[in-house]
């Protein structure tokens, strides 16, 4: 183990700054691009859900 | 066509690689949670405190994983991009639009944490030396097969200018790769080399190679996810994606 307590571990010997500015910006590159993707996957099942509606209805009133 | 008989080209048709790859993305995604998990752990409790640098090398833990990740993922996208070209298959030309946006991440991260690391042990943010140069080229070349593609509204022909784009940035790679060989650069050398032993512990490499890994899964899990993403907007008259899609 490398730190004797929580406050050790972040001040990261003194690079605290640098550290976990690092691993910050990166973990919000990677929340970011996974929230966009999860959004943009929302728009495409809507988007999906509307034609396949459409197409039914439109079959439907061919039928009738 | 010819083609359609041979039994694994069946999984380079959109409608069989859809639901294939939305099989596969929550296999990658655990893999990579876990990764990170052990590679973190190990890179901040198992690894020892660098006798030069003291903590501030900890930072290798995702910048050499990005670095890497932006260059191999850069020479993935320029396959998938010259194979949708040269074959016309429209499912590689959208691997390569897939992975475009999470390479020009990597290649972010890389030059951000190679800027955080860089000041505290040579004391600059940024120099304008051959390894960050070409790493900056290779956003802006990411940023470019970006925007040259959202601004062509018919995609084949997005793909295959897109593709053209791709493969001429190839020479930045090995060029990036071998810079502080050829040339005096501020960076240091390679982390790994397959001729020598390495430089650093061997608790250091373990939590970096951890976070290699951890990042391969992730990239394969969220270029998967966008690849779907992309064939279901493309594909989105044809009949079969209303079937899959609800799943």
């Amino acid at each position: 183990m490398n730190w004797g307590s929580a406050g050790e571990f972040f001040a990261m010997g003194g690079y605290a700054f640098y550290v976990w500015g690092a691993y910050a910006v990166t973990a919000l590159a990677i929340v970011a691009e996974v929230w966009s993707l999860v959004s943009r996957r929302k728009a495409v099942a809507e988007m999906l859900g509307r034609e396949t509606k459409l197409n039914d209805e439109m079959t439907h009133e061919a039928q009738t | 066509m010819a083609v359609s008989s041979i039994n694994w080209f069946k999984y380079a048709s959109p409608p069989t690689f859809y639901p294939l790859a939305g099989k596969l993305i929550p296999w990658f995604a655990y893999a990579a949670v876990l990764l990170t998990i052990a590679g973190l752990y190990i890179g901040f409790f198992v690894a020892p405190t660098d006798f030069q640098q003291g903590e501030a090398y900890r930072v290798i833990f995702i910048h050499v994983p990005a670095a890497w990740m932006s260059m191999f993922i850069y020479v993935v996208m320029a396959i998938w991009a010259v194979l949708g070209l040269v074959l016309n298959t429209r499912l590689s030309s959208m691997m390569a639009s897939a992975l475009a946006p999470t390479g020009a991440m990597f290649t972010f991260v890389a030059l951000w944490t190679g800027s955080l690391w860089g000041k505290p042990t040579w004391g600059t943010w940024w120099v304008w030396d051959a390894r960050l140069t070409s790493e900056l080229i290779l956003l802006f070349l990411y940023i470019g097969f970006l925007s040259l593609q959202a601004a062509i509204d018919e995609p084949r022909r997005a793909d295959k200018a897109g593709a053209v784009l791709a493969l001429v940035g190839v020479v930045n790679i090995p060029i990036i790769y071998f810079s502080v060989k050829w040339w005096n650069t501020l960076h240091q050398g390679s982390s790994i080399n397959l001729t020598a032993a390495p430089k650093m512990a061997v608790t250091m490499l373990t939590g970096m190679l951890i976070m290699v890994l951890a990042f391969w899964m992730y990239s394969i899990a969220v270029a998967l996810m966008r690849v779907r993403c992309i064939i279901a907007e493309r594909e989105q008259r044809a009949n079969w994606i209303s079937h899959v899609a609800g799943e």
